[in-house]
């Protein structure tokens, strides 16, 4: 409301609902199962074990990243590959 | 040489994990390479108020556990390059936590990093021991009200017995600092409230600083921004002041008066 340019209300925006929505979309994975959440030390050992049936590489070769949205959730899994001539070479996927 | 804090206080819902963040992201800002780490396990929340509950992948848990590489569980903010949050499991208890494991971590982290800030869950459970034991300093937030300045005064006597300075010989003890939060000047001058005096009078530990209530903390919660990144604010600058003083500097203290505008202000003003 603005009576004789004065506002009455906060111009600001509203974060109420911003934490509304963080909440929702937080708690949609964490309600989905808890247990979900510790898949991921699991995944990045069975990923590993997989690559190292063809090629050798080093336990901390493996960096995994994720970030949820509303929409979707993306997996991000980097591997560093011993490179021929040594020096790591990266894989990305 | 880096330094290891503790955010506690005994009672809940005081202000841990907004100081927490406030401090970190203060020290961060000044140039500080610092890392917070949320020690409740089972109830995670400083990924919320830093705004990075979205990136978690793996955590303190993990790392303790030898399941991921602390690198991997490291979040590196995305505001400020030298701040970083460890974040804690959401689905294990404070059980899955051991000094060991706490203190490999911790060791790791101090060769990376000038601060390091534990956020410690409420209570004087095993994981608030655990958050306080390896502490070279602390700050112990209290709110103006009996019960916490009760429960403050028996996390100082924990302090003072079940760290690693108090049982080790020759170590210096924990440097306990007060940060005094949600201080209403309005309430403590119709002497509703406690006063600052009061407070440490009782307490008999130094000041760090004086947040006062303010409707800043809740909206930079709602976006999930340390308050010392959000808007300007007088809880923002009064943090800002007590991480000037935890890194040594004199700074007067001042106390902000409430950030509630009267009818006055608000009809002239045009900021909330």
């Amino acid at each position: 409301m603005s009576i004789f340019g004065f506002q009455f209300r906060p111009r600001k925006a509203a974060t109420a609902q911003t934490a509304k929505e963080r909440l929702q979309i937080l708690l949609a994975h964490e309600r989905i199962d808890t247990k979900a959440q510790d898949i991921l030390p699991l995944l990045q050992r069975d990923i590993l074990e997989v690559i190292r049936r063809h090629m050798q590489i080093d336990g901390d070769a493996v960096d995994i990243r994720m970030e949820r949205d509303d929409e979707r959730s993306s997996l991000e899994i980097n591997i560093e590959l011993p490179d021929a001539r040594g020096g790591p070479a990266r894989l990305q996927r | 040489m880096s330094k290891i804090i503790v955010v506690t206080s005994g009672k809940g819902g005081v202000g841990k994990t907004t100081t927490s963040a406030a401090i970190s992201a203060g020290l961060a800002k000044r140039g500080q390479k610092t890392v917070v780490i949320d020690f409740d396990v089972g109830l995670r929340n400083l990924d919320l108020i830093m705004g990075c509950e979205r990136r978690v992948v793996f955590d303190f848990i993990n790392v303790i556990q030898g399941d991921a590489k602390l690198k991997q569980a490291l979040i590196k903010d995305k505001r400020l390059e030298n701040l970083a949050v460890l974040p804690t499991s959401q689905t294990r208890d404070k059980d899955a936590l051991t000094r060991e494991g706490v203190e490999k971590v911790l060791n790791e982290l101090r060769e990376e990093f000038d601060y390091i800030i534990c956020d410690s869950p409420a209570g004087i459970e095993k994981g608030a021991q655990l958050a306080m034991y390896f502490a070279d300093e602390a700050i112990v937030v209290t709110n103006p009200e009996v019960s916490s300045v009760r429960d403050s005064d028996r996390v100082l006597g924990l302090l003072n017995s079940r760290t690693r300075r108090a049982e080790q010989a020759g170590m210096e003890p924990v440097k306990a600092h007060a940060l005094l939060t949600r201080y209403d000047t309005a309430r403590v001058a119709r002497g509703e409230m406690l006063t600052v005096e009061d407070v440490l009078e009782i307490l008999a530990i130094p000041l760090l600083g004086i947040i006062p209530e303010s409707p800043a903390v809740l909206r930079a919660s709602n976006v999930g921004t340390p308050i010392v990144l959000d808007e300007p604010s007088k809880a923002g600058t009064a943090y800002e002041e007590a991480v000037a003083r935890l890194m040594g500097e004199q700074v007067e203290l001042r106390i902000a008066t409430n950030e509630r505008p009267g009818l006055f202000q608000r009809l002239f003003k045009r900021s909330a």
